[in-house]
Protein backbone atom coordinates (compact mmCIF):
# COMPACT_ATOMS: atom_id res chain seq x y z
CA UNK A 1 0.00 0.00 0.00
CA UNK A 2 1.40 3.38 -1.00
CA UNK A 3 1.84 5.95 1.76
CA UNK A 4 3.00 9.17 0.17
CA UNK A 5 2.49 11.27 3.31
CA UNK A 6 4.00 9.08 5.98
CA UNK A 7 6.14 6.64 4.00
CA UNK A 8 9.34 8.44 4.97
CA UNK A 9 8.54 8.77 8.69
CA UNK A 10 11.38 7.51 10.86
CA UNK A 11 10.63 4.96 13.54
CA UNK A 12 12.65 6.95 16.10
CA UNK A 13 10.25 9.89 15.57
CA UNK A 14 13.02 12.24 14.51
CA UNK A 15 12.39 14.49 11.52
CA UNK A 16 13.28 13.21 8.05
CA UNK A 17 16.51 15.04 7.18
CA UNK A 18 16.84 17.10 4.04
CA UNK A 19 19.27 14.54 2.56
CA UNK A 20 16.90 11.65 3.20
CA UNK A 21 13.99 13.67 1.94
CA UNK A 22 15.75 14.44 -1.33
CA UNK A 23 16.98 10.88 -1.69
CA UNK A 24 13.38 9.67 -1.47
CA UNK A 25 12.37 11.97 -4.33
CA UNK A 26 11.74 15.10 -2.30
CA UNK A 27 11.62 18.50 -4.04
CA UNK A 28 11.16 16.80 -7.41
CA UNK A 29 7.53 17.88 -7.38
CA UNK A 30 8.77 21.44 -7.02
CA UNK A 31 11.29 21.03 -9.87
CA UNK A 32 8.51 19.72 -12.06
CA UNK A 33 5.99 22.37 -11.04
CA UNK A 34 8.39 25.15 -11.98
CA UNK A 35 8.47 23.84 -15.58
CA UNK A 36 4.66 24.11 -15.82
CA UNK A 37 2.55 27.29 -15.91
CA UNK A 38 1.05 28.13 -12.47
CA UNK A 39 -2.55 27.78 -13.69
CA UNK A 40 -1.72 24.32 -15.06
CA UNK A 41 -0.43 23.23 -11.65
CA UNK A 42 -3.82 24.29 -10.29
CA UNK A 43 -5.46 22.29 -13.06
CA UNK A 44 -3.59 19.12 -12.02
CA UNK A 45 -4.74 19.58 -8.43
CA UNK A 46 -8.31 20.13 -9.61
CA UNK A 47 -8.23 16.93 -11.66
CA UNK A 48 -6.83 14.96 -8.73
CA UNK A 49 -10.01 15.52 -6.71
CA UNK A 50 -8.01 16.68 -3.68
CA UNK A 51 -10.35 18.06 -1.00
CA UNK A 52 -9.40 20.12 2.04
CA UNK A 53 -8.26 18.03 5.01
CA UNK A 54 -8.92 20.76 7.61
CA UNK A 55 -12.51 19.72 8.18
CA UNK A 56 -14.73 21.31 5.57
CA UNK A 57 -13.57 19.24 2.58
CA UNK A 58 -13.76 22.00 -0.02
CA UNK A 59 -12.16 21.00 -3.38
CA UNK A 60 -8.67 22.51 -3.29
CA UNK A 61 -8.11 23.14 -7.00
CA UNK A 62 -11.46 24.85 -7.28
CA UNK A 63 -10.63 27.15 -4.36
CA UNK A 64 -7.44 28.24 -6.10
CA UNK A 65 -9.31 28.99 -9.32
CA UNK A 66 -10.98 32.00 -7.65
CA UNK A 67 -7.65 33.76 -7.12
CA UNK A 68 -7.04 36.61 -9.57
CA UNK A 69 -4.09 35.64 -11.76
CA UNK A 70 -1.76 37.26 -14.26
CA UNK A 71 -0.36 40.74 -14.78
CA UNK A 72 -3.29 42.71 -13.40
CA UNK A 73 -3.74 40.70 -10.20
CA UNK A 74 -3.19 42.60 -6.94
CA UNK A 75 0.07 41.81 -5.13
CA UNK A 76 1.41 40.68 -2.76
CA UNK A 77 -0.71 37.54 -2.81
CA UNK A 78 -0.59 35.25 0.19
CA UNK A 79 -0.70 31.56 0.93
CA UNK A 80 -1.48 30.82 4.57
CA UNK A 81 -0.93 27.41 6.11
CA UNK A 82 -3.54 26.58 8.72
CA UNK A 83 -1.40 24.76 11.28
CA UNK A 84 -3.58 25.77 14.21
CA UNK A 85 -4.76 22.21 14.93
CA UNK A 86 -6.89 22.65 18.06
CA UNK A 87 -9.91 20.49 17.30
CA UNK A 88 -10.16 18.18 20.32
CA UNK A 89 -9.33 14.63 19.36
CA UNK A 90 -7.19 15.68 16.40
CA UNK A 91 -3.50 14.85 16.17
CA UNK A 92 -2.55 14.54 12.52
CA UNK A 93 -1.01 17.85 11.44
CA UNK A 94 1.42 17.82 14.34
CA UNK A 95 2.72 14.45 13.17
CA UNK A 96 3.19 15.70 9.60
CA UNK A 97 5.10 18.79 10.73
CA UNK A 98 7.29 17.08 13.29
CA UNK A 99 8.17 13.99 11.34
CA UNK A 100 8.56 15.34 7.80
CA UNK A 101 8.80 19.15 7.81
CA UNK A 102 10.27 19.38 4.30
CA UNK A 103 7.22 17.64 2.90
CA UNK A 104 5.02 20.48 4.16
CA UNK A 105 7.46 23.11 2.95
CA UNK A 106 7.58 21.63 -0.53
CA UNK A 107 3.78 21.54 -0.62
CA UNK A 108 3.65 25.17 0.45
CA UNK A 109 6.03 26.28 -2.28
CA UNK A 110 4.19 24.39 -5.02
CA UNK A 111 0.78 25.66 -3.87
CA UNK A 112 2.11 29.21 -3.58
CA UNK A 113 3.53 28.94 -7.09
CA UNK A 114 0.18 27.75 -8.41
CA UNK A 115 -1.55 30.92 -7.20
CA UNK A 116 1.48 33.15 -7.85
CA UNK A 117 1.77 34.02 -4.17
CA UNK A 118 4.62 36.21 -3.01
CA UNK A 119 4.53 35.47 0.69
CA UNK A 120 3.49 32.43 2.71
CA UNK A 121 2.79 32.35 6.44
CA UNK A 122 2.66 29.17 8.44
CA UNK A 123 0.12 29.88 11.20
CA UNK A 124 1.25 27.51 13.91
CA UNK A 125 -0.36 26.90 17.26
CA UNK A 126 1.86 28.05 20.11
CA UNK A 127 1.93 24.74 21.97
CA UNK A 128 3.51 22.98 18.99
CA UNK A 129 7.04 23.79 20.07
CA UNK A 130 8.65 20.75 18.46
CA UNK A 131 6.90 21.46 15.14
CA UNK A 132 8.15 25.02 15.35
CA UNK A 133 11.76 24.06 15.89
CA UNK A 134 11.79 21.47 13.15
CA UNK A 135 9.99 23.70 10.65
CA UNK A 136 12.32 26.59 11.43
CA UNK A 137 15.32 24.42 10.77
CA UNK A 138 13.87 22.92 7.60
CA UNK A 139 13.00 26.40 6.32
CA UNK A 140 16.59 27.54 6.83
CA UNK A 141 17.81 24.48 4.90
CA UNK A 142 15.32 25.10 2.10
CA UNK A 143 16.58 28.66 1.83
CA UNK A 144 20.21 27.64 1.48
CA UNK A 145 19.15 25.25 -1.29
CA UNK A 146 17.22 28.05 -3.01
CA UNK A 147 13.95 26.12 -2.78
CA UNK A 148 12.64 29.23 -1.04
CA UNK A 149 13.59 32.86 -1.58
CA UNK A 150 14.56 34.83 -4.62
CA UNK A 151 14.50 33.34 -8.15
CA UNK A 152 13.76 29.81 -6.94
CA UNK A 153 15.94 27.28 -8.79
CA UNK A 154 16.45 29.84 -11.56
CA UNK A 155 12.76 29.94 -12.44
CA UNK A 156 12.25 33.65 -11.82
CA UNK A 157 9.67 32.83 -9.12
CA UNK A 158 10.14 34.47 -5.69
CA UNK A 159 8.61 33.31 -2.41
CA UNK A 160 9.19 34.23 1.22
CA UNK A 161 7.94 31.84 3.90
CA UNK A 162 7.46 32.99 7.50
CA UNK A 163 6.42 31.16 10.66
CA UNK A 164 3.74 32.81 12.79
CA UNK A 165 3.32 31.43 16.31
CA UNK A 166 -0.24 31.81 17.58
CA UNK A 167 -1.13 32.55 21.18
CA UNK A 168 -3.92 30.00 21.29
CA UNK A 169 -7.66 30.18 20.65
CA UNK A 170 -9.64 27.56 18.76
CA UNK A 171 -11.49 30.12 16.64
CA UNK A 172 -8.15 31.08 15.02
CA UNK A 173 -8.56 27.90 12.98
CA UNK A 174 -11.58 29.41 11.21
CA UNK A 175 -9.96 30.88 8.15
CA UNK A 176 -11.19 34.46 8.34
CA UNK A 177 -10.57 34.66 12.09
CA UNK A 178 -7.10 33.35 11.33
CA UNK A 179 -6.52 36.26 8.98
CA UNK A 180 -7.42 38.73 11.74
CA UNK A 181 -5.07 36.92 14.10
CA UNK A 182 -2.27 37.19 11.53
CA UNK A 183 -2.92 40.91 11.31
CA UNK A 184 -2.35 41.16 15.06
CA UNK A 185 -6.01 41.57 16.01
CA UNK A 186 -8.59 39.75 18.09
CA UNK A 187 -9.51 36.67 16.10
CA UNK A 188 -13.16 37.35 15.29
CA UNK A 189 -14.35 35.83 12.01
CA UNK A 190 -14.97 38.15 9.05
CA UNK A 191 -18.06 38.52 6.90
CA UNK A 192 -17.99 36.66 3.59
CA UNK A 193 -18.07 37.93 0.88
CA UNK A 194 -15.53 39.20 0.15
CA UNK A 195 -13.92 35.79 0.11
CA UNK A 196 -10.26 35.58 1.13
CA UNK A 197 -9.33 34.35 -2.36
CA UNK A 198 -10.12 37.87 -3.57
CA UNK A 199 -9.62 40.02 -0.48
CA UNK A 200 -7.97 38.24 2.43
CA UNK A 201 -4.85 38.96 4.44
CA UNK A 202 -4.15 42.72 4.50
CA UNK A 203 -6.90 43.00 1.89
CA UNK A 204 -4.98 40.98 -0.69
CA UNK A 205 -5.85 37.68 -2.43
CA UNK A 206 -5.21 34.86 0.02
CA UNK A 207 -5.57 31.11 0.13
CA UNK A 208 -5.79 29.36 3.50
CA UNK A 209 -5.03 25.67 3.42
CA UNK A 210 -4.68 22.90 5.97
CA UNK A 211 -1.30 21.21 6.61
CA UNK A 212 -2.37 17.77 5.43
CA UNK A 213 -3.94 19.22 2.28
CA UNK A 214 -0.71 20.96 1.33
CA UNK A 215 1.40 17.88 2.02
CA UNK A 216 -0.42 16.20 -0.89
CA UNK A 217 0.10 18.91 -3.48
CA UNK A 218 3.60 18.21 -4.78
CA UNK A 219 2.96 14.46 -4.83
CA UNK A 220 0.08 15.17 -7.18
CA UNK A 221 2.26 17.31 -9.44
CA UNK A 222 5.02 14.72 -9.45
CA UNK A 223 2.90 11.60 -9.95
CA UNK A 224 -0.19 12.94 -11.68
CA UNK A 225 -3.91 13.18 -10.85
CA UNK A 226 -4.67 9.62 -11.96
CA UNK A 227 -2.11 8.23 -9.55
CA UNK A 228 -3.69 10.28 -6.77
CA UNK A 229 -7.20 9.10 -7.55
CA UNK A 230 -5.92 5.53 -7.68
CA UNK A 231 -4.73 5.74 -4.06
CA UNK A 232 -8.31 6.02 -2.86
CA UNK A 233 -11.04 3.43 -2.40
CA UNK A 234 -13.75 5.93 -3.31
CA UNK A 235 -14.33 8.96 -5.49
CA UNK A 236 -12.53 11.34 -3.10
CA UNK A 237 -8.89 11.02 -4.16
CA UNK A 238 -5.77 10.20 -2.19
CA UNK A 239 -4.89 8.71 1.15
CA UNK A 240 -6.04 10.08 4.50
CA UNK A 241 -4.48 10.24 7.93
CA UNK A 242 -6.92 8.48 10.24
CA UNK A 243 -6.58 8.47 13.99
CA UNK A 244 -8.28 6.73 16.88
CA UNK A 245 -8.27 7.81 20.51
CA UNK A 246 -10.26 6.64 23.52
CA UNK A 247 -10.32 3.22 25.19
CA UNK A 248 -9.24 1.05 22.30
CA UNK A 249 -6.36 -1.40 22.54
CA UNK A 250 -3.95 0.53 20.30
CA UNK A 251 -4.79 4.20 19.86
CA UNK A 252 -2.82 5.71 16.98
CA UNK A 253 -2.55 7.39 13.61
CA UNK A 254 -2.43 5.65 10.23
CA UNK A 255 -2.24 6.71 6.61
CA UNK A 256 -4.77 4.60 4.68
CA UNK A 257 -6.62 4.83 1.39
CA UNK A 258 -9.36 7.46 1.49
CA UNK A 259 -12.62 5.62 2.08
CA UNK A 260 -11.28 2.88 4.33
CA UNK A 261 -14.27 1.56 6.31
CA UNK A 262 -14.61 2.73 9.88
CA UNK A 263 -14.72 -0.80 11.23
CA UNK A 264 -11.41 -1.69 9.58
CA UNK A 265 -9.70 1.31 11.17
CA UNK A 266 -11.20 0.58 14.54
CA UNK A 267 -10.63 -3.16 14.61
CA UNK A 268 -7.61 -3.91 12.40
CA UNK A 269 -5.56 -0.82 13.20
CA UNK A 270 -6.72 0.33 16.62
CA UNK A 271 -7.07 -3.27 17.82
CA UNK A 272 -10.73 -2.98 18.84
CA UNK A 273 -12.04 -2.08 22.29
CA UNK A 274 -10.03 -2.78 25.42
CA UNK A 275 -10.93 -6.02 27.20
CA UNK A 276 -14.15 -5.76 29.15
CA UNK A 277 -15.39 -2.71 27.26
CA UNK A 278 -17.96 -2.40 24.51
CA UNK A 279 -18.23 0.14 21.74
CA UNK A 280 -21.04 2.67 22.08
CA UNK A 281 -20.25 5.33 19.52
CA UNK A 282 -17.65 7.64 18.05
CA UNK A 283 -17.03 11.11 16.77
CA UNK A 284 -15.60 10.44 13.29
CA UNK A 285 -13.57 13.59 12.85
CA UNK A 286 -13.00 15.53 16.04
CA UNK A 287 -15.15 17.33 18.61
CA UNK A 288 -17.38 19.19 16.17
CA UNK A 289 -18.76 16.16 14.35
CA UNK A 290 -21.95 14.17 15.05
CA UNK A 291 -21.73 10.87 16.91
CA UNK A 292 -22.09 7.71 14.87
CA UNK A 293 -22.97 4.32 16.38
CA UNK A 294 -22.64 0.60 15.77
CA UNK A 295 -24.96 0.57 12.75
CA UNK A 296 -22.62 3.00 10.96
CA UNK A 297 -19.41 1.03 11.39
CA UNK A 298 -19.30 -0.15 7.79
CA UNK A 299 -19.29 3.41 6.49
CA UNK A 300 -16.33 4.19 4.24
CA UNK A 301 -14.47 7.09 5.83
CA UNK A 302 -14.72 9.70 3.09
CA UNK A 303 -16.58 12.99 2.74
CA UNK A 304 -19.74 11.78 1.03
CA UNK A 305 -20.29 8.53 2.90
CA UNK A 306 -19.78 9.91 6.40
CA UNK A 307 -22.19 12.68 5.51
CA UNK A 308 -24.73 10.13 4.33
CA UNK A 309 -24.39 8.41 7.69
CA UNK A 310 -25.36 11.70 9.34
CA UNK A 311 -22.03 13.16 10.37
CA UNK A 312 -18.90 14.66 8.81
CA UNK A 313 -15.47 13.26 7.99
CA UNK A 314 -14.06 16.35 9.73
CA UNK A 315 -10.41 15.78 10.51
CA UNK A 316 -10.70 11.98 10.19
CA UNK A 317 -9.46 11.42 13.72
CA UNK A 318 -12.08 9.45 15.65
CA UNK A 319 -12.85 9.67 19.33
CA UNK A 320 -14.37 6.48 20.71
CA UNK A 321 -16.97 6.25 23.49
CA UNK A 322 -17.13 2.98 25.46
CA UNK A 323 -19.93 1.54 27.59
CA UNK A 324 -18.26 2.30 30.93
CA UNK A 325 -18.10 6.02 30.21
CA UNK A 326 -21.03 8.39 30.65
CA UNK A 327 -22.17 9.90 27.33
CA UNK A 328 -23.64 12.92 29.14
CA UNK A 329 -20.28 13.51 30.80
CA UNK A 330 -18.52 13.26 27.45
CA UNK A 331 -20.91 15.75 25.86
CA UNK A 332 -20.48 18.05 28.87
CA UNK A 333 -16.70 17.95 28.30
CA UNK A 334 -17.18 18.84 24.62
CA UNK A 335 -19.61 21.69 25.32
CA UNK A 336 -17.35 23.01 28.07
CA UNK A 337 -14.66 23.32 25.40
CA UNK A 338 -16.97 25.09 22.96
CA UNK A 339 -18.42 27.44 25.60
CA UNK A 340 -14.90 28.41 26.60
CA UNK A 341 -13.62 28.86 23.05
CA UNK A 342 -16.57 30.81 21.60
CA UNK A 343 -15.10 34.08 20.38
CA UNK A 344 -17.99 36.04 21.89
CA UNK A 345 -18.87 37.93 18.73
CA UNK A 346 -22.51 36.85 18.39
CA UNK A 347 -24.91 36.32 21.28
CA UNK A 348 -26.63 33.04 20.34
CA UNK A 349 -23.23 31.34 20.34
CA UNK A 350 -21.61 32.59 23.52
CA UNK A 351 -24.75 32.66 25.62
CA UNK A 352 -26.31 29.52 24.16
CA UNK A 353 -23.19 27.46 24.66
CA UNK A 354 -22.56 28.52 28.24
CA UNK A 355 -26.20 27.77 29.01
CA UNK A 356 -25.84 24.36 27.36
CA UNK A 357 -22.72 23.63 29.35
CA UNK A 358 -24.38 24.58 32.63
CA UNK A 359 -27.35 22.29 31.97
CA UNK A 360 -25.13 19.35 31.14
CA UNK A 361 -23.07 19.89 34.26
CA UNK A 362 -26.22 20.07 36.38
CA UNK A 363 -27.42 16.77 34.88
CA UNK A 364 -24.10 15.15 35.70
CA UNK A 365 -24.47 16.40 39.27
CA UNK A 366 -27.97 14.97 39.58
CA UNK A 367 -29.74 18.31 39.33
CA UNK A 368 -31.25 18.13 35.84
CA UNK A 369 -34.92 18.24 34.94
CA UNK A 370 -37.03 16.98 32.03
CA UNK A 371 -37.42 20.58 30.96
CA UNK A 372 -33.65 20.82 30.61
CA UNK A 373 -33.84 18.15 27.94
CA UNK A 374 -36.16 20.38 25.91
CA UNK A 375 -33.81 23.30 26.40
CA UNK A 376 -30.91 21.24 25.06
CA UNK A 377 -32.94 20.29 22.00
CA UNK A 378 -33.89 23.93 21.57
CA UNK A 379 -30.20 24.95 21.66
CA UNK A 380 -29.30 22.51 18.91
CA UNK A 381 -31.84 24.23 16.66
CA UNK A 382 -31.07 27.74 17.85
CA UNK A 383 -27.39 27.29 16.99
CA UNK A 384 -27.98 25.49 13.70
CA UNK A 385 -26.35 26.74 10.46
CA UNK A 386 -27.55 30.19 9.45
CA UNK A 387 -28.31 31.43 12.97
CA UNK A 388 -24.79 32.43 13.96
CA UNK A 389 -22.00 34.45 12.41
CA UNK A 390 -19.66 31.54 11.68
CA UNK A 391 -19.54 27.75 11.50
CA UNK A 392 -18.24 27.39 15.05
CA UNK A 393 -21.63 27.22 16.77
CA UNK A 394 -23.26 24.72 14.38
CA UNK A 395 -20.17 22.54 14.82
CA UNK A 396 -20.41 22.90 18.57
CA UNK A 397 -23.93 21.43 18.72
CA UNK A 398 -23.28 18.53 16.34
CA UNK A 399 -22.13 16.13 19.09
CA UNK A 400 -24.99 17.31 21.33
CA UNK A 401 -27.78 16.80 18.82
CA UNK A 402 -26.56 13.33 17.87
CA UNK A 403 -26.01 12.36 21.51
CA UNK A 404 -29.62 13.32 22.27
CA UNK A 405 -30.68 11.14 19.35
CA UNK A 406 -28.59 8.05 20.12
CA UNK A 407 -28.11 8.26 23.89
CA UNK A 408 -31.44 9.84 24.83
CA UNK A 409 -32.16 7.13 27.42
CA UNK A 410 -28.95 8.01 29.20
CA UNK A 411 -29.94 11.66 29.39
CA UNK A 412 -33.41 10.78 30.70
CA UNK A 413 -31.93 8.44 33.30
CA UNK A 414 -29.81 11.29 34.61
CA UNK A 415 -32.79 13.54 35.18
CA UNK A 416 -35.23 10.84 36.36
CA UNK A 417 -32.82 9.30 38.86
CA UNK A 418 -31.29 12.67 39.76
CA UNK A 419 -27.79 11.24 39.48
CA UNK A 420 -25.20 10.10 36.98
CA UNK A 421 -25.59 6.32 36.71
CA UNK A 422 -21.87 6.00 36.00
CA UNK A 423 -20.76 7.55 39.25
CA UNK B 1 11.53 49.54 29.33
CA UNK B 2 12.05 46.89 26.71
CA UNK B 3 15.50 45.35 26.68
CA UNK B 4 17.71 45.56 23.60
CA UNK B 5 17.19 41.85 23.09
CA UNK B 6 13.40 42.16 23.22
CA UNK B 7 13.48 45.11 20.84
CA UNK B 8 15.66 43.21 18.42
CA UNK B 9 13.39 40.17 18.44
CA UNK B 10 10.39 42.40 17.77
CA UNK B 11 12.11 44.31 14.96
CA UNK B 12 13.07 41.01 13.29
CA UNK B 13 9.42 40.02 13.28
CA UNK B 14 8.30 43.41 11.97
CA UNK B 15 10.44 42.80 8.89
CA UNK B 16 8.23 39.81 8.05
CA UNK B 17 4.96 41.80 7.87
CA UNK B 18 3.66 44.79 5.90
CA UNK B 19 2.81 46.77 9.07
CA UNK B 20 3.76 46.98 12.74
CA UNK B 21 0.36 46.13 14.20
CA UNK B 22 0.62 42.64 12.72
CA UNK B 23 3.35 41.69 15.19
CA UNK B 24 1.26 42.58 18.27
CA UNK B 25 0.98 38.93 19.27
CA UNK B 26 4.59 38.08 18.42
CA UNK B 27 5.75 41.10 20.40
CA UNK B 28 3.77 40.16 23.49
CA UNK B 29 5.02 36.58 23.25
CA UNK B 30 8.58 37.90 22.94
CA UNK B 31 8.20 39.92 26.13
CA UNK B 32 6.63 36.93 27.84
CA UNK B 33 9.53 34.68 26.85
CA UNK B 34 11.86 36.96 28.77
CA UNK B 35 9.67 38.02 31.70
CA UNK B 36 7.16 35.21 32.08
CA UNK B 37 4.14 37.52 31.64
CA UNK B 38 2.97 40.78 30.09
CA UNK B 39 2.61 43.63 32.59
CA UNK B 40 0.78 46.95 32.12
CA UNK B 41 4.16 48.59 31.80
CA UNK B 42 5.18 46.18 29.03
CA UNK B 43 1.93 46.94 27.22
CA UNK B 44 2.74 50.67 27.33
CA UNK B 45 6.24 50.03 25.99
CA UNK B 46 4.88 47.81 23.22
CA UNK B 47 2.24 50.39 22.38
CA UNK B 48 4.98 52.87 21.57
CA UNK B 49 7.03 50.43 19.49
CA UNK B 50 4.04 49.14 17.51
CA UNK B 51 1.95 52.28 17.22
CA UNK B 52 -1.08 50.40 18.58
CA UNK B 53 -3.08 51.75 21.52
CA UNK B 54 -2.69 50.11 24.93
CA UNK B 55 -6.42 49.35 24.93
CA UNK B 56 -6.20 47.54 21.60
CA UNK B 57 -3.16 45.59 22.73
CA UNK B 58 -4.91 44.59 25.94
CA UNK B 59 -7.92 43.53 23.89
CA UNK B 60 -5.65 41.25 21.92
CA UNK B 61 -3.78 40.01 25.00
CA UNK B 62 -6.95 38.99 26.79
CA UNK B 63 -8.34 37.21 23.72
CA UNK B 64 -5.60 34.59 23.55
CA UNK B 65 -5.10 31.73 25.99
CA UNK B 66 -1.31 31.74 26.06
CA UNK B 67 -0.66 35.39 26.88
CA UNK B 68 -0.38 35.84 30.64
CA UNK B 69 -1.48 39.20 31.99
CA UNK B 70 -0.62 38.13 35.55
CA UNK B 71 2.68 36.83 36.91
CA UNK B 72 3.12 33.07 36.67
CA UNK B 73 5.43 30.62 38.40
CA UNK B 74 8.89 29.72 37.17
CA UNK B 75 7.37 26.84 35.20
CA UNK B 76 3.92 26.63 33.66
CA UNK B 77 2.17 23.26 33.58
CA UNK B 78 -0.65 23.00 31.04
CA UNK B 79 -2.98 20.07 31.67
CA UNK B 80 -5.11 18.94 28.75
CA UNK B 81 -8.80 18.84 29.64
CA UNK B 82 -10.22 18.02 26.21
CA UNK B 83 -12.26 15.03 25.22
CA UNK B 84 -9.75 12.23 24.55
CA UNK B 85 -7.82 13.03 27.71
CA UNK B 86 -11.07 13.24 29.67
CA UNK B 87 -12.02 9.77 28.40
CA UNK B 88 -8.65 8.48 29.60
CA UNK B 89 -8.91 9.96 33.09
CA UNK B 90 -7.46 13.46 32.90
CA UNK B 91 -9.57 14.42 35.96
CA UNK B 92 -7.47 12.07 38.07
CA UNK B 93 -4.26 13.44 36.63
CA UNK B 94 -5.35 16.99 37.38
CA UNK B 95 -6.44 16.12 40.94
CA UNK B 96 -3.20 14.31 41.61
CA UNK B 97 -1.10 17.16 40.31
CA UNK B 98 -3.07 19.74 42.29
CA UNK B 99 -2.78 17.67 45.48
CA UNK B 100 0.88 16.96 44.90
CA UNK B 101 1.66 20.67 44.44
CA UNK B 102 -0.97 21.86 46.95
CA UNK B 103 -2.37 24.29 44.40
CA UNK B 104 -5.74 24.53 42.69
CA UNK B 105 -5.96 24.68 38.91
CA UNK B 106 -5.22 28.27 37.92
CA UNK B 107 -2.98 28.77 40.95
CA UNK B 108 0.74 29.05 41.57
CA UNK B 109 2.64 27.01 44.16
CA UNK B 110 3.64 28.80 47.37
CA UNK B 111 7.32 28.51 46.40
CA UNK B 112 6.59 30.08 43.00
CA UNK B 113 7.84 27.07 41.06
CA UNK B 114 4.73 26.02 39.16
CA UNK B 115 1.57 27.57 37.80
CA UNK B 116 -1.11 25.02 36.88
CA UNK B 117 -3.43 25.82 33.99
CA UNK B 118 -5.94 23.88 31.92
CA UNK B 119 -5.30 23.68 28.18
CA UNK B 120 -7.29 22.39 25.23
CA UNK B 121 -6.28 19.31 23.21
CA UNK B 122 -2.50 19.17 22.81
CA UNK B 123 -2.68 17.08 19.64
CA UNK B 124 -1.42 13.90 21.27
CA UNK B 125 -4.77 12.23 21.89
CA UNK B 126 -3.49 8.73 21.09
CA UNK B 127 -1.26 9.13 24.15
CA UNK B 128 -3.85 10.64 26.49
CA UNK B 129 -3.82 11.94 29.16
CA UNK B 130 -1.28 14.61 28.37
CA UNK B 131 0.25 17.80 29.73
CA UNK B 132 3.00 20.25 28.88
CA UNK B 133 5.48 21.78 31.27
CA UNK B 134 7.08 24.81 29.65
CA UNK B 135 8.08 23.54 26.18
CA UNK B 136 7.97 19.83 26.97
CA UNK B 137 5.06 17.50 26.16
CA UNK B 138 4.30 14.62 28.56
CA UNK B 139 2.14 11.74 27.37
CA UNK B 140 0.38 8.66 28.79
CA UNK B 141 0.26 10.31 32.20
CA UNK B 142 -0.22 8.40 35.41
CA UNK B 143 1.00 9.16 38.92
CA UNK B 144 4.39 7.67 38.24
CA UNK B 145 4.96 9.69 35.07
CA UNK B 146 3.87 12.86 36.78
CA UNK B 147 6.49 12.27 39.48
CA UNK B 148 9.12 11.65 36.83
CA UNK B 149 8.17 14.82 35.01
CA UNK B 150 8.23 16.98 38.13
CA UNK B 151 11.78 15.93 38.98
CA UNK B 152 12.95 17.58 35.74
CA UNK B 153 12.20 21.04 37.12
CA UNK B 154 13.91 22.96 39.90
C1 LIG C 1 -14.21 26.96 14.37
C2 LIG C 1 -13.37 26.42 13.27
C3 LIG C 1 -12.09 25.95 13.54
C4 LIG C 1 -11.28 25.47 12.53
N1 LIG C 1 -10.03 25.02 12.84
C5 LIG C 1 -9.23 24.58 11.85
C6 LIG C 1 -7.90 24.13 12.14
O1 LIG C 1 -7.45 24.14 13.28
N2 LIG C 1 -7.13 23.71 11.10
C7 LIG C 1 -7.60 23.69 9.83
O2 LIG C 1 -6.86 23.33 8.93
N3 LIG C 1 -8.83 24.11 9.51
C8 LIG C 1 -9.66 24.55 10.50
N4 LIG C 1 -10.91 25.00 10.17
C9 LIG C 1 -11.32 25.02 8.77
C10 LIG C 1 -10.83 26.31 8.11
O3 LIG C 1 -11.78 27.34 8.30
C11 LIG C 1 -10.62 26.16 6.61
O4 LIG C 1 -11.75 25.60 6.06
C12 LIG C 1 -9.44 25.29 6.28
O5 LIG C 1 -8.27 25.74 6.91
C13 LIG C 1 -9.23 25.31 4.79
O6 LIG C 1 -8.21 24.43 4.44
P1 LIG C 1 -8.47 23.07 3.67
O7 LIG C 1 -9.42 23.37 2.56
O8 LIG C 1 -7.12 22.67 3.20
O9 LIG C 1 -9.05 22.12 4.66
C14 LIG C 1 -11.76 25.47 11.19
C15 LIG C 1 -13.04 25.93 10.93
C16 LIG C 1 -13.85 26.39 11.94
C17 LIG C 1 -15.22 26.90 11.60
S1 LIG D 1 -20.58 31.67 16.03
FE1 LIG D 1 -19.41 31.81 17.96
S2 LIG D 1 -17.29 31.67 17.29
FE2 LIG D 1 -18.49 32.22 15.45
S3 LIG D 1 -18.50 34.46 15.39
FE3 LIG D 1 -20.29 33.88 16.59
S4 LIG D 1 -19.55 33.93 18.74
FE4 LIG D 1 -17.74 33.86 17.43
S1 LIG E 1 -7.57 15.58 23.99
FE1 LIG E 1 -5.80 15.77 25.23
S2 LIG E 1 -4.22 15.69 23.74
FE2 LIG E 1 -6.02 15.65 22.50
Amino acid sequence: MEKPLTGNFRSDKQAVSLEDYERAGGYQGLHKALTIAPADVGELVKKSGLRGRGGAGFPTGMKWSFVPMGKDAPHPKYLVVNADEMEPGTFKDRALMERDPHQLIEGVIVAAYAIEADIAYIFLRGEYVCSHDRLERALAEAKTKNYVGHNILGSGYNLEIHLHVSAGRYICGEETALLNALEGKRAHPRTKPPFPQVSGLFGKPTIVQNVETLCNVHHIVKNGPDWFRGLSKTEDGGTKLYGVSGKVKKPGLWELPMGTPMREILEDHAGGMRDGLHFRGLLPGGASTDFLIEEHLDTPMDYGNVQKAGSRLGTGTMVVLDDKTCPVGMVWNLEHFFAQESCGWCTPCWSGLSWTEKILLAMEQGKGSRQDLDTLTFQTKFLAPGNTFCAFAPGAVEPLQSALKYFGDDFRKHVDEQRCPWK
Amino acid sequence: MLTTEERQEIEEKIAEYPNRQAVSIDAMLAVQRHRGWVSDESLRDLSEVLGVSVADLDGVATFYNLIHRKPVGKHVALICDSVSCWLMGSDKVRDHLCARLSTPLGGTTADGRFTLLPIVCLGACDHAPTMMIDDELYEDLDEERIEEALTQYD
